[in-house]
């Protein structure tokens, strides 16, 4: 995989995830073009498109779009169900995931996917697994807040503001519920 | 889980956030923003140390800001300090923001460096994980030096916990991506092999990713992974789903990893072991299989899942294409999908089955399926399916259904999505040539293109059918009476205009006999066309006049009326007003012999690959494209003519090569005809469509001598295209294409120039054995002294170097030094010849004198050779300013209150060299109503007068 965007219906960038060495100036451009492009189609085409000499693979869940390149020796099918995972990943962690966790915990949201995707490739499909790890790291500075109660007291105060708009999970609660 | 903490409570970055949310426009978000990045930047930099969560909470906020698409130029130490702090969300954000924000600031790669070789030794899991990922996700040749020989031996080492194993493996395999010579092969190599067997799965999905990409690269040495990856791949695939636990996807044994291998398994051949073969060929029917059986889920990630796992297998299938049955099947089994519901498969089947077209034991089963690609052409809403419909229907094409693609590919075109137009009227072109039993089809076919889609009939399509009307002579008589009766149409195409006109002026002939194609009727018929045409077909219908002339003595006289109409002789474009002169001229001296053998028929085009094919090739790069050639045409009994088939494996340069020598200025041109084209550097596709013959033919007329390609012999030609434009200025850009781009700064004093040369790399590779120097006609040299310094031989992507010449002016001169540039980009040499901008003028000094100085100047140098005068048309716009700008520009002092009429410029200046100063005086007189200039030089010196005259004179 090159690249993964996540986007709005906006076209504002949610996350963005770099897998090939480009200039800031390249990434911007990259990403104003296929926004675009993805925007522009309608809700029932087909969530595969050649880009420029990649296959961009992309599923809009609630909002949010996301968005993966591909070369083109890759699968795009088991694509589609990398940004699914990716998806059940922040619904569980999150609860219920919606646009506004993304925004204001970006930097949980590279967390999860760093111990899912490294370089490009699924470093570990397994649900249990990646959530165990990021467990493990929210423990780590649990324990830390509970050695510097100073901070604890601030920490717990911290909201998250109710926007205007009211924000819809990205799955719907039925979806997460795993088969079987 | 426990209820999640969301961010470990940074208090002051989710405020920071919702106000920037809450943000009513652009211009207080940049505000609110620019408030934070002051605030930030005086934290930093205030005397109280910052503890580390107040660091840490500073820092996400620049990794906000820029996120959000502003440049963050400071923070970089203070992310680099949170490496190592021993609080695991400070170092954790400290590594983020590297990942997202990486300089190449050398100084901070060391401190960076450092923090991660000290996690990745602190033997803790977590802090050696997050090492890692920095590595992946940066991937910097720096970090690949300093660590690429240290992550193996953590990658194999015994006791190394799974998620560091996972972690290493893709670390390394990016690293291999980025800077595989750093990356040393050795005995760790055969034991990340054996990871495949790893009792966690996630261990052998990291492992398999890594493998894969060794192998691609060095096959022999990862060989014996195929039979790990068979076994592998056989157990996952026949385990109950319940086995694989949390591998299981939606009722699918871990689809990744199954992927993954199946992937790995494409880098070899099949296997040479019957058993592993037949192992290998069990686990393929029993995906294809599972293909059969009813989902046990109706979400669709399950069939996702296990279709992504089907395709694979299918590529696998196909990769191999040894195995007759499963080809077949996968075949089958795609031609469901065709149909199905899902738009997504239906894309994926199109795409697959491109391939599976291309072997020969599937393209009959392919084939099959005609009418239901045809179908979906007709029906997709989705433009991209429809395209992939086109692909296959070119892909499953050969002589038994050409006919019916093609007319189905023609009618598809008239209200297809222009997105696609250009490149389905490639294919219809290739199409139509590959298979054409008769000729009189092909012509057809393309005149329909033309008629259907001319807009989108490219350069090759047309150059192309006059190619193959002039080398088969079965066909000329034919495509003369197809092109007559189509230019008969009210409207019609200029691409016909230009068919019509060449094919007529070669063959028109061969339909003069019917009095309904008499030789006037033919041309009255072309002329009519030609008032509606533009420049380049307008010359090339000159030309086909010429033509006529040659074949048709009987409209000698009326053609010649036409060449002498002051439309044509006096007409503003130079290019048509020089053909007009020469073919009259030509017409009216020569010979009838010598008109015969400078107007002959053009003698046939080597063969060569189709250059529509080559055009089709570069548009969708070589792995779209399946190769319609390959021998299993012939396997299936449709045998091509041999020559055919010969012409397009010959890998010869491109027609376009040949049509269009290059894109600059040529010192003169090869074809007989082209007398005035060629000299004139004329670069429009008529001049060049005439020189398609290669060689003009032995024995013919002395003017081919007169006119032979001297172009070839000559080094790289030397772009003057900017050259003017520095005559009044001294900085600027003076040459560009796609990978490189010149600026200059010069800075003249006296008799001494300098120039800082600026090279830039426009591309994202490294230029190498770059080199520059300038070189001078021998006249040139003694007049003017130019010393390079070297510049640096390799030049980054995106980087820029700037070169230094030091000028010396000895005496006048007329000529330019030039620059030639030589470098290696991707394996092939480049070489550039630039003209450089050093004229007469740069060593002006201004002067200022008073008006009966200036007159008595004048009247002293008032010999004839000493005045120089030119009267010329204006090119620009006449305005005041612009011209007192320019003569500033060009070294002289304007002098006001001269010349009686203001309305005129009067300057004066000395010109300065080692040897002498030569003063000079000029007047430029604008005529506003005429749009005509006079400008007047006198100097001392003759040739100064005349270059400084000749300099000027191009400005306005």
């Amino acid at each position: 995989m090159q690249f993964m965007l996540l986007f709005s219906r906006q076209g504002k960038l949610r996350l963005q995830k770099w897998y090939v060495p480009l200039s800031d100036k390249e990434r911007k451009k990259i990403s104003r073009d296929l926004v675009q492009t993805i925007l522009a189609r309608k809700p029932k085409m087909c969530s595969f498109l050649e880009w420029r000499d990649l296959k961009i693979v992309y599923k809009r869940y609630a909002s949010l779009y996301f968005c993966c390149a591909v070369e083109d020796q890759d699968n795009e099918l088991i694509t589609l169900e990398i940004i699914h995972r990716y998806v059940e990943l922040l619904d569980k962690y999150f609860g219920s995931v919606c646009e506004l966790d993304i925004i204001f915990n970006f930097e949980k949201a590279y967390f999860i996917l760093d111990e899912f995707l490294l370089g490009g490739e699924a470093q570990e499909t397994s649900k249990k697994n990646v959530l165990k790890a990021i467990e493990q790291a929210d423990l780590l500075q649990e324990m830390r807040s509970f050695l510097q109660p100073v901070w604890l007291s601030v920490s717990t105060s911290a909201p998250r503001p109710v926007s205007a708009s009211v924000q819809i999970p990205i799955i719907p609660p039925i979806a997460v519920s795993r088969p079987g | 889980m426990p209820a999640v903490s969301k961010g470990d409570g940074m208090r002051g970055l989710a405020v920071f956030i919702s106000d920037i949310r809450n943000c009513k426009s652009k211009e207080a978000e940049i505000k609110r923003i620019n408030k934070e990045l002051a605030n930030i930047r005086s934290k930093f930099k205030g005397d109280k140390a910052l503890d580390g969560y107040s660091k840490k909470k500073y820092v996400c906020k620049l990794l906000f800001i820029f996120l959000l698409g502003h440049d963050i130029d400071f923070g970089h130490m203070e992310a680099v300090n949170l490496l190592s702090s021993n609080k695991y969300t400070e170092k954790q954000i400290g590594y983020l923001f590297i990942s997202v924000l990486v300089n190449s600031n050398s100084d901070l790669i060391r401190l960076i460096n450092n923090g991660i070789k000290n996690d990745l030794a602190s033997r803790n899991p977590t802090f050696m994980n997050l090492a890692l990922h920095c590595i992946a996700n940066v991937g910097s040749r720096e970090m690949a030096e300093a660590f690429a020989s240290e992550i193996p031996n953590i990658l194999v080492a015994g006791d190394t916990m799974d998620s560091v194993k996972q972690s290493a493996a893709l670390c390394l395999l990016r690293l291999n991506r980025t800077s595989a010579d750093l990356v040393p092969m050795g005995e760790w190599t055969a034991r990340v092999v054996h990871l495949l067997n790893d009792q966690h799965l996630g261990v052998v999905t990291a492992a398999t990713s890594l493998i894969t990409t060794l192998a691609q690269k060095s096959p022999d040495d990862f060989k014996t992974s195929i039979s790990l990856a068979v076994a592998r791949l056989s157990r996952i695939v026949t385990s109950a789903s319940i086995d694989l636990q949390d591998y299981t996807y939606y009722f699918v044994a871990a689809p990744w990893l199954s992927v993954k291998l199946l992937r790995l398994l494409q880098c070899y051949p099949p296997p040479e072991d019957a058993a592993l073969r037949s192992r290998l060929t069990e686990c393929l029917e029993t995906i294809l299989n599972k293909a059969q059986e009813p989902p046990k889920s109706k979400k669709v990630q399950h069939s996702n899942a296990k279709n992504a796992v089907l395709f694979e297998a299918i590529s696998l299938i196909i990769h191999h294409d040894s195995e007759p049955t499963l080809l077949v099947r996968a075949c089958n089994q795609l031609g469901q999908f065709l149909q199905h519901r899902e738009t997504n498969l239906r894309y994926l089947a199109l795409e697959s089955m491109c391939t599976l077209a291309s072997s020969e034991f599937s393209h009959e089963t392919v084939k099959t399926h005609i009418e239901t690609v045809i179908n979906a052409l007709k029906t997709e809403r989705d433009v991209s399916v429809r395209q992939r419909a086109v692909d296959l229907l070119y892909a499953m094409c050969d002589r038994s259904n050409a006919k019916q693609i093609v007319a189905e590919m023609l009618s598809y075109l008239e209200t297809a999505d222009y997105s696609i137009r250009e490149e389905i009227v490639l294919k219809v072109a290739i199409l139509a040539e590959k298979y054409a039993v008769d000729y009189t089809w092909y012509v057809d076919t393309i005149l329909n293109l033309i008629r259907i889609a001319g807009d989108y009939v490219s350069e090759e399509v047309w150059y192309r059918v006059i190619q193959i009307v002039i080398n088969r002579d079965d066909v000329q008589g034919y495509a003369a009476k197809t092109v007559f009766e189509a230019l008969q149409a009210p409207a019609c195409h200029e691409n016909l205009v230009k068919v019509g006109g060449y094919i007529l002026g070669e063959f028109g002939n061969l339909i003069a006999g019917d009095s309904r194609s008499s030789p006037l009727v033919q041309f009255n018929l072309l002329h009519s066309k030609f008032h509606l045409c533009s420049v380049p077909t307008r010359a090339l219908l000159l030309s086909a006049y010429i033509k006529f002339i040659n074949l048709f003595p009987e409209v000698k006289a009326t053609i010649q009326d036409v060449l002498r109409s002051d439309s044509q002789l006096r007409n503003a474009d130079v290019e048509l007003q020089q053909r007009a002169v020469e073919y009259l001229r030509l017409s009216c001296i020569a010979s009838t012999d010598i008109l015969a053998t400078v107007l002959e028929e053009m003698p046939p085009f080597p063969e060569r690959e189709s250059s529509i094919l080559a055009k089709l090739k570069r548009k969708k790069g070589p792995g779209h494209l399946p190769d319609i050639d390959d021998a299993r045409r012939n396997v299936n009994g449709s045998t091509e003519p041999s020559e055919n088939t010969e012409a397009t494996k010959k890998s010869s340069p491109s027609l376009m090569a040949d049509l269009l020598p290059t894109n600059r200025p040529r010192p003169a041109s090869s074809s007989p005809i082209m007398l005035s084209a060629g000299t004139m550097g004329s670069t429009h596709p008529f001049t060049d469509l005439l020189n398609l013959n290669s060689t003009p033919p032995s024995g013919a007329s002395l003017l081919v001598d007169v006119f032979s390609d001297i172009s070839t012999a000559a080094p790289a030609e030397v772009c003057e295209e900017n050259f003017l434009r520095f005559v009044c200025k001294n900085n600027g850009v003076i040459y560009e294409n796609q990978l490189l781009q010149i600026g200059l700064k010069s800075e003249y004093r006296q008799n001494l120039g300098r120039i800082y040369v600026f090279y830039g790399n426009k591309t994202s590779t490294q230029f190498l054995s770059f080199s520059s120097s300038v070189t001078s006609s021998d006249t040139l040299k003694a007049q003017l002294n130019v010393h390079a310094k070297t510049v640096d031989p390799v030049i980054e992507g995106g980087a820029q170097v700037q070169q230094i010449l030091n000028i010396e002016c000895v005496s006048d001169f007329t000529d330019a030094p030039v620059l030639n540039i030589q470098f290696r980009y991707g394996g092939t040499l480049q070489n550039i010849g630039v003209k450089l901008p050093v004229m007469l003028n740069k060593f002006f000094q201004p002067t200022e004198m008073l008006s009966q100085d200036f007159f008595q100047r004048w009247k002293q140098l008032g010999a004839p050779q000493q005045e120089v005068q030119k009267i010329f048309k204006a090119r620009h716009p006449m305005d005041t300013d612009v011209t007192k700008a320019k003569i500033l520009g060009f070294g002289v002092a304007l002098l006001d209150g001269v010349d009686p009429n203001p309305a005129n410029f009067v300057g004066a200046g000395v010109i300065h060299t080692k040897n002498t100063q030569v003063g000079c005086l000029l007047r430029l007189e604008p005529n506003t109503q005429a749009q005509m200039y006079r400008l007047t030089l006198r100097t001392s010196r003759d040739s100064v007068s005349q270059r400084l005259c000749d300099l000027l004179s191009e400005q306005f």
